[in-house]
């Protein structure tokens, strides 16, 4: 039988045979342009469209930033250079590099301070934002605002050290009371804080300030991206508790409370962020006498941080509002009072849904802080409009200078909102 | 009612501040520095250099003045102030004096209630046109596209000088210096319109000025000068002489090379009591009688510190044209020292 097979048929194959490569257009690049870039006509001319906006773009930026200028000491020089050729004169950046980031006023053998503070800055928030890591650290997060503030102002170290004492009286005057009342604990420990500060007040000498260990620097010396920086650090920190307070207090079922809330909230949403701004730096010296005026920077801290909380506010409102009502109702039957309530049950949950809306107000703030040049301070858009530009080295530089201010800002929102996209990860526990 | 008893009280506190602001001399005096409102930054009228320092031709008033009642000229606070919040600073009380080429103009004279104590610098608007355009004279200037700043009093003084010369023109609207510099020299318009030293000042700027040139009409007056509150007239009595001080200096010849030598020995009667050697002219103002002594060494004459910020030597490039002494054909004159 298997003989005669063995004759009539020509060739059996035996093994296997090798596993050739995929055809040349299904396999690797190729393949992934065929279906990505060219699978359909429209495609491929949307794709060959693009290419060449970006060919555009590129040849006339690549050779203007790779052929930039960076060591000359005006603007004319810089031409000399380039002799006719395209090129940027990135060289006004590196003759004022301090002055972008410090301001022009700021003592330049200080520097140092606020570059620690701006990196002790990472230390302290990495805690709150990541919360994986060991809690102690939060203890330094408590006392940085006080380290910060003598770092950059200096002056006598007696000021933070009172400030600090009234927070952390206040704090202890606090959890004692707060177990009896809510309100007693904090108006309790809000009049402990105000005795503190006023004893240390007269504590602290006269003219203690000239002699201390770190030159005081006023604040009108502040300037750059470190202004912008303290700006929104402060402002959106200090905006977030005060928004919870708000969104908490518009839905308050005590009248008084809930008018004062919304009446707030109402109104500084209605006003623009610059007539604010006008109203601190201008209106206000008004109502003081000349000699006695508030510091101009805590004037506009106090104005963004209405602003800024009164938006956070209603995004927090919308999360409260996003809770299902059984969630109050399991808070009420499980005994809880409304702290334990709000502070265990509710407001986890309605902050978790906010992070995109408060994030989003975060870098919306971080950019209006730049409106601050219209009334005269020299954060970094008021460095390079006013002093910059006006010098007469380098009159007529723009796209470099706001180039510069635009990659700075735009590496501290990215990062924001990267981080901000992290955090919705991490604390995503519904089942989606 | 109550609403009425509440603005009332906020008007007494209000006039009570400005009745505590009145002595501003004294007030100067007390606090050692001089609280001088200035531009954040225009190119050789007030900007801060490399090191901080400001420098400048409003600023060498300012330092002037300093230097005129507290005898050191860097004993001045520079309060940066826009073109929005320069009034209200200065109404307010939060400067002393505001130099910060401001025009002088009636409204703001007579309704902002200020004083303007002089002119430091008579400007003008003028044009600017591509020197290809072979243009000579605005008047030839029919149908040209012109870049103009919205909202600005040249915007008006332009449609006028159009309407009275019969010719015709489109206008580039615009928002800042910067935008239209870049506009100009993109070609969007034919004429580029504003006061004739930021003409300068911008034209200097640019990579090829000499393509550039300045027409000769000047459409409009803008006599820039330092300013003070209403109501305190010893205190602007100060500021005034303190320029007049400066520009008398340069007509009789002192400068800040030879002040002491001519304070010492000289036989003009006028240099004299300029210089305090005789009578009691600093005494008069409330102050010593070197005064104008030392306003003239911090920062010379009104001569000197036009060439030294805005001078032909500098980038600014500006001619002395009207800002020449009245001796020379120009329109800078002081009253007399008598």
């Amino acid at each position: 039988m298997s003989d005669t097979h063995a004759h009539s048929v020509a060739f059996v194959r035996e093994t296997e045979i090798p596993s050739s490569p995929p055809p040349y257009a299904a396999t690797g690049p190729v393949k992934w342009l065929r279906e990505n870039l060219f699978a359909t006509p429209a495609n491929s001319l949307l794709t060959i469209a693009a290419l060449y906006v970006i060919w555009q773009i590129l040849s006339g930026t690549m050779p203007w930033i790779l052929n930039g200028i960076w060591n000359t000491s005006s603007l004319a020089e810089c031409r000399q250079v380039l002799d006719g050729a395209v090129g940027a004169c990135f060289s006004v950046l590196t003759e004022r590099w301090n002055q972008l980031l410090f301001g022009f006023q700021y003592p330049s053998e200080l520097y140092w301070r606020p570059t620690l503070a701006l990196g002790l800055l990472f230390v302290a928030a990495a805690p709150v934002l990541f919360f994986d890591l060991p809690r102690k650290l939060l203890a330094f997060t408590a006392v940085y605002p006080f380290i910060a503030f003598w770092l950059i102002w200096g002056g006598t170290i007696l000021t933070p050290i009172v400030a600090f004492a009234g927070v952390a009286a206040g704090a202890v005057v606090y959890q004692r009371l707060v177990t009896g009342s809510f309100a007693y604990g904090f108006f309790g420990g809000i009049i402990a804080a105000f005795i503190v500060w006023t004893v240390g007040g007269w504590i602290i000498p006269d003219g203690a300030s000239e002699t201390a260990m770190l030159t005081a620097v006023p604040s009108r010396d502040l300037g750059g991206f470190m202004l912008n920086m303290m700006l929104g650090v402060t402002c959106v920190t200090l905006s977030i508790p005060i928004g919870i307070a708000l969104a908490l207090g518009r839905q308050s079922s005590m009248p008084l409370i809930k008018v004062v809330c919304v009446v707030f909230i109402e109104f500084v949403r209605g006003v623009p962020l610059i007539t604010l701004l006008f109203v601190a730096s201008v209106m206000l010296a008004y109502f003081f006498p000349p000699e006695s005026s508030l510091d101009l920077f805590l004037r506009v801290v106090i104005m963004i941080t209405m602003f800024s909380s009164a938006y956070i506010a209603e995004v927090i409102r919308g999360g409260l509002a996003a809770l299902p009502k059984g969630q109050y109702e399991a808070a009420d039957s499980l005994g809880l009072d409304y702290p334990q309530a709000m502070r265990l049950i509710i407001l986890p949950q309605a902050l978790k849904i906010s992070i995109p809306g408060i994030v989003n107000i975060a870098v919306g703030l971080f950019k209006d802080t730049t409106l601050v040049s219209v009334i005269g301070m020299f954060d970094i858009v008021g460095m390079i409009r006013g002093p910059i530009l006006a010098s007469t080295e380098w009159n007529g530089v723009y796209w470099e200078l706001l180039g510069f201010a635009s990659v700075l800002f735009f590496v501290v929102c990215y990062g924001i909102s990267q981080y901000s996209q992290w955090l919705e990860r991490r604390l995503a526990t519904d089942h989606r | 009612m109550k609403k009425s008893v509440i603005l009332g009280a906020l008007t007494v506190a209000g006039l009570s501040a400005g009745a505590a602001a009145a002595g501003t001399l004294d007030d100067v005096k007390a606090r050692g520095t001089l609280n001088c409102g200035v531009a954040t930054g225009l190119a050789g009228f007030a900007a801060p250099d490399a090191n901080g320092e400001w420098k400048g031709f409003d600023v060498s008033v300012c330092r002037a003045v300093a230097a005129a009642v507290l005898g050191d000229p860097s004993a001045v606070e520079f309060v940066p102030t826009t073109g929005k919040t320069r009034f209200t600073a200065l109404a307010s009380g939060e400067i002393d004096m505001l130099a910060r080429n401001t025009t002088w103009t009636f409204s703001r004279d007579v309704d902002l209630k200020f004083t303007f104590v002089g002119v430091n610098y008579y400007d003008g608007q003028g044009f600017m046109v591509p020197k290809a355009l072979g243009v000579s004279s605005a008047k030839d200037l029919d149908g040209a596209t012109v870049c103009i700043q919205t909202g600005t009093t040249t915007e008006l003084n332009l449609a006028d000088f159009f309407r009275t010369n019969n010719i015709g023109y489109e206008p580039v609207p615009i928002e800042t210096n910067a935008e239209a510099q870049q506009q100009y020299l993109a070609g969007a318009c034919d004429v580029y319109t504003t006061d004739a030293s930021g003409l300068a000042a911008t034209r200097a700027t640019f990579e090829a000025p000499g393509d550039h040139v300045l027409l000769p009409e000047i459409i409009s007056k803008e006599p820039l000068g330092p300013l003070v509150r209403h109501g305190d007239d010893e205190w602007g009595d100060v500021v005034r002489w303190t320029l007049n001080a400066l520009i008398t200096a340069e007509e009789l010849g002192v400068t800040s090379a030879n002040v002491n030598e001519m304070s010492a020995n000289t036989g003009n009667p006028e240099v004299a009591r300029l210089l305090g050697t005789e009578g009691t002219l600093g005494e008069m103002l409330g102050l010593d009688a070197d005064w104008a002594k030392r306003a003239i060494s911090a920062q010379g004459n009104y001569g000197e510190i036009f060439a030294k910020n805005i001078g032909e030597e500098t980038p600014i490039g500006l001619a002395r044209g009207l800002n020449a002494q009245w001796t020379d054909g120009g329109l800078i004159y002081s009253p007399p020292f008598r």
